[in-house]
């Protein structure tokens, strides 16, 4: 009997478990997609229609996986770990042979009422399967090689996997969050500090590869890179989505132009306004301050979840939470360093909030087992 | 199993809220740096990113002007802008375009041509983008598509301004025409203002219309517009009207240019009306003419070469750009000279036995016998050649020349219309400079008499003729007034010559038209209140051998048309107080008198009566054949009839 199995007594039970969910945070995902559906209302020029009634529907879906993910005990989750790992990577190996090609790149599964995209569920289910390993794995065990080579190997197969779709943006993300969670594990620094001097000469050697018969990126990811360094090189080309997401939330100022009136996504200047470039549109609709409202409201999603797992006494527990956490912070932040110019276009959405289903559903089912861990911790 | 406690966990379960609080700082800190490149974007570069995000919405779009009216002296409209219909297709509210335009064409005619063209320019353009399908349609046209316009989704009537000619031939050659701006034209105007650059902009190409472009066109307004990424416009924002082309009043009297015109036909000729006091030109008409309009709507291929191809030169101006010898009706010139110089006066006489020897070269007189003894009087009104060949002699070139600048003649008239010529006034200067060769006594005989190398329009000769008139330095003026302001008179300054003089020529000018053995006797005017003084001329365009003189001269009408001589005419009436001067020239006319003066007088009457002049200003014996000619000419003036828009065989 685990531990968890062992503190089961003292969790809530039935109906009960309700009240002992983490609220805070329950409130703070339903502000963030409401400024969703209100932005969509917006870039749609003021219509529920195309964007924003699917969004909400979405979004109920969402609340509801989350509410059942929350109501099935954690150490659940953990037993299924591997299971949904190792379906991830079947859904991987499926996308691989059959998916839906879009943009370049075989990425969805399309089910009908949604497109599904294996990479975003295999960023929680990685989490999971690692948060599970460092569970199991006794700790004085923890910064044996041997046993950092395994969650690494872990790691990096369904990387290569998403990177082969092409999908950088996922496959960074996936590597960021991986590493992450073995840093939370207790991996001994040694271990990151010669993986960040190995990025660094993997970079180098990446670019080196240009142009040469074993290049490693296709030609429009590079052209991406050099876009991002010098968006002036190609205005019209790659570089105007750039500049012109510049344009519109330099544009905000302070307070911003008014809801439904920010011209540069309205007349259509701005690319992708209603997915990956929505913060655009908020930030010149509502300015720096509504830019730094959602922000806040991000940077409080993350503190409450540090709360859960800080309060929980179960290692996997902890884990899983600041594993999400982590997952969900690289998706704004990547997002939006995106959209101000400081990351190179590479096709993440802003959480909650862009236009897309797959990504909203799995996040919330994955804020279901941050619920369920604060639900079920052992006091 | 074993039971695992949080004890049991160890140093690494210790160390994870220290980890975790380690990640939350560096998350923390790079939500910090976000918000620190917000502000830097929103706060501190939000005026350079605003500015950025106006320039990207707001598109400036010329207005283009409305074309000035061209009036003549009575208000009646010359030059306008009517609404022409054309047809143009959104692609996007279109569908499916092969169907639309199939089922058009079943409507109103199209040709593959237009249709491939517009498909063309669908494919590069945006697909909100109107693109014209049919220009210059028929009301007709537009009322069927107009009707069925829900059959034909995406397809609309647009209406717009062209320039029209409501006088046709008329003011062909006055007004000019316009037509889209060509690249020559971009290219021949420095820094082309930006009005010029819009589609299917008409500007003057030739005539007035060219020459008073500026005046005409008026300025563009500008609007501001709102536009999204791909160019469709959203609302219009403000805009600043432009302003309208000033109208421009002629000093032509419309009816009379029409009369002139009318009475040219079936000749290569021109004819000028100036009034002799102001200058104004009353008329000026050169035959045959063209359909302006035709150029206006782009002329077609067969019609343009029908024009180019006819050899009595419809697109020339004969009027202003034409020169001839001016032959006897320079003659004044060369009495005015000899009569300033001192050289002769008006009752010392030559001797005319048909012929003068001038160095080794004999000159003949037209008159093979000669006039006997002919004093300056006798030889204007017989027009005796040998006279002047004398008296020219005596005078010298030089003093010729001049005298031809002072009335104009070798001078270039500043009148707003292509290819005005200078005409050309010759001395010994001029010959050494142009053809590097001395003047030589024959080139004054040749030029004493119109020949030679002496050229004139019929509007210097119309202008020597009102200057002979009046006595003064009168300038043709064809502008009346810009937009109601009236413009300089061409009334001038006395000429710098004997009245008593220049009273001997006119006289003698009197006699050619009324004396019975005068030149031009049989196109007097018997009015007593509009007796008209004038003189003939005819210019030779060819050289008479010594073997055809000899055998007899051939008469002009069994030569080819273009050997035949050039007809002249010059006249001014009222004599005692003179209001019109008339110049006619018949091309390879024939005589003077047979040819250009009745033309001459026809004119100078509608003129002198301001429309058709009762018969019994005519010589009784020509009554009959006067009054079918004003019939004929009536049924030719009939208002024609609109010719249908477009032509589409």
């Amino acid at each position: 009997m685990s531990y968890l199995e062992y503190a089961v007594k003292s969790t809530p039970s039935g109906f009960r478990k309700f009240f002992y969910m983490n609220w805070p945070l329950t409130l703070l995902l339903i502000s963030t997609a409401s400024a969703g559906f209100l932005m969509l209302y917006s870039v749609a020029g003021g219509s529920w229609t195309p964007w924003a009634e699917p969004q909400m529907e979405r979004f109920g879906l969402g609340l509801t996986v989350m509410f059942i993910v929350a109501l099935v005990p954690i150490w659940f989750w953990r037993n299924m770990s591997v299971v949904a790992y190792l379906g991830s990577i079947a859904l991987l190996i499926f996308v691989e042979l059959f998916g839906t090609v879009g943009m370049g790149a075989q990425r969805w599964i399309d089910l009908g009422f949604m497109r599904l995209q294996p990479s975003e569920v295999m960023k929680v289910t990685l989490v999971m399967l690692l948060a599970a390993y460092y569970d199991w794995l006794p700790s004085h065990k923890t910064s044996r090689p041997l046993w950092v080579i395994l969650p690494v190997a872990l790691i990096l197969i369904p990387t290569f996997m998403v990177l082969k779709q092409p999908d950088l943006g996922t496959s960074i993300l996936l590597l960021a969050a991986g590493g992450g969670l073995m840093f939370l594990a207790g991996v001994h620094w040694a271990y990151f500090a010669a993986v960040i001097a190995a990025g660094f000469g993997l970079v180098a050697t990446v670019f080196n590869s240009r142009g040469t018969d074993w290049q490693l990126l296709k030609e429009y990811q590079f052209r991406r890179i050099d876009t991002f360094l010098d968006p002036s090189t190609d205005p019209l080309g790659a570089g105007y989505h750039i500049t012109q997401s510049k344009i519109a939330l330099g544009s905000g100022g302070w307070n911003g132009r008014g809801f439904m009136q920010g011209t540069q996504s309205r007349l259509n200047f701005l690319p992708e306004k209603h997915t990956d470039f929505i913060f655009t549109t908020l930030a010149e609709e509502f300015g720096f301050v509504g830019g730094i409202t959602l922000l806040t409201l991000y940077g409080l999603i993350l503190v409450f979840c540090l709360v859960t797992a800080l309060s929980t006494k179960d290692r996997f527990s902890s884990l899983v939470t600041l594993g999400i956490a982590l997952n969900f912070f690289l998706f704004f932040a990547v997002n939006m360093s995106m959209v101000m110019g400081l990351a190179p276009v590479v096709g993440v959405p802003l959480p909650m909030v862009s236009y897309g289903g797959s990504a909203m559903l799995v996040l919330m089912a994955a804020f279901g087992i941050v619920q369920s861990a604060h639900i079920h911790r052992p006091r | 199993m074993k039971q695992r406690t949080p004890k049991s966990q160890g140093l690494a379960y210790k160390r994870l809220p220290r980890r975790a609080l380690i990640l939350g700082g560096l998350q923390t800190v790079f939500i910090g740096g976000l918000a620190a490149r917000m502000r830097f974007m929103q706060v501190d570069q939000a005026d350079e990113y605003r500015l950025l995000a106006e320039e990207n919405r707001i598109n400036i779009r010329l207005i283009p002007p409305t074309r000035g009216r061209i009036y003549d002296r009575n208000g009646q409209i010359i030059g306008q802008n009517s609404p022409s219909y054309r047809i143009v297709v959104v692609r996007e509210d279109a569908g499916d375009v092969d169907k639309v335009i199939a089922k058009l064409s079943d409507l109103i005619p199209l040709t593959e041509d237009e249709i491939e063209r517009a498909k063309t320019e669908m494919r590069r353009s945006a697909p909100f983008l109107p693109v014209t399908l049919a220009d210059q349609v028929t009301w007709e046209d537009i009322s069927k598509v107009a009707v069925n316009a829900p059959a034909l989704p995406g397809v609309t009537p647009e209406v717009g301004m062209t320039r029209e000619y409501p006088r046709y031939e008329d003011f062909a050659h006055v007004v000019g025409y316009v037509g889209p701006v060509s690249d020559y034209d971009l290219s021949q105007i420095e820094d082309p203002e930006p009005v010029l650059r819009i589609p299917r902009f008409q500007i003057g190409k030739v005539g007035l219309e060219a020459k008073q472009e500026t005046s005409l066109r008026g300025k563009a307004g500008a609007k501001r517009v709102e536009v999204n990424a791909t160019g469709r416009v959203m609302r219009e924002l403000d805009r600043q009207e432009g302003e309208t082309g000033a109208d421009l009043q002629l000093s032509v009297d419309a009816d009379l240019q029409q009369y002139a015109q009318a009475r040219l036909a079936g000749e290569s000729a021109a004819a000028v009306v100036i009034d002799c006091e102001t200058g104004d030109i009353r008329a000026i008409s050169s035959a045959p003419s063209f359909d302006p309009n035709l150029f206006v709507r782009g002329i077609s291929v067969a019609d343009y070469r029908a024009l180019t191809q006819d050899n009595y030169r419809p697109l020339a101006n004969k009027t202003v750009q034409g020169t001839y010898p001016p032959g006897s009706t320079f003659k004044m010139i060369t009495a005015m000279a000899a009569l300033e110089a001192g050289v002769i006066g008006p009752g010392n006489t030559v001797y005319c036995p048909g012929h003068l020897k001038v160095g080794s070269r004999r000159f003949h007189c037209w008159k093979r016998g000669g006039h006997g003894t002919v004093d300056l009087g006798l030889s204007l009104k017989r027009s005796c050649d040998v006279y002047y060949y004398d008296v020219a002699l005596r005078t010298g070139i030089d003093r010729i020349s001049d005298m031809c600048r002072i009335f104009g003649l070798g001078v270039k008239h500043d009148i707003p219309m292509s290819a005005v010529a200078a005409g050309l006034a010759p001395n010994q200067a001029w010959k050494e400079r142009v053809h590097g060769e001395e003047w030589l006594v024959g080139d004054t005989a040749n030029a004493s008499i119109g020949q030679g190398f002496m050229l004139a329009s019929p509007l210097q000769l119309a202008v020597m003729t009102a200057r002979i008139a009046t006595g003064r330095a009168v300038s043709p003026r064809l502008v009346r007034s810009v937009n109601g302001v009236e413009q300089p008179s061409g009334a001038g300054e006395p000429l710098a010559v004997n009245r008593t003089n220049l009273e001997y020529v006119r006289k003698a000018m009197f006699s050619v038209s009324n004396d019975r053995r005068g030149t031009a006797y049989r196109s007097r005017i018997i009015a007593d209140d509009f007796r008209m003084a004038g003189k003939t001329g005819t210019s030779q365009v060819r050289n008479i051998t010594k073997a055809e003189r000899a055998a007899g001269v051939i008469r002009n009408k069994d030569l080819p048309w273009e050997r035949r001589d050039h007809a002249l005419f010059v006249s001014f009436a009222p004599y005692d107080n003179p209001k019109y001067a008339v110049a006619v020239v018949v091309e390879h006319g024939g005589g003077g008198s047979k040819a250009a003066a009745p033309v001459a007088r026809d004119i100078m009457l509608q003129a002198l009566y301001n429309g058709t002049p009762p018969l019994e200003a005519y010589p009784v014996a020509d009554r009959e054949r006067i009054k079918e000619q004003q019939k004929r000419l009536e049924g030719d003036r009939r208002p024609k009839a609109r010719p249908s828009e477009k032509d589409r065989a």
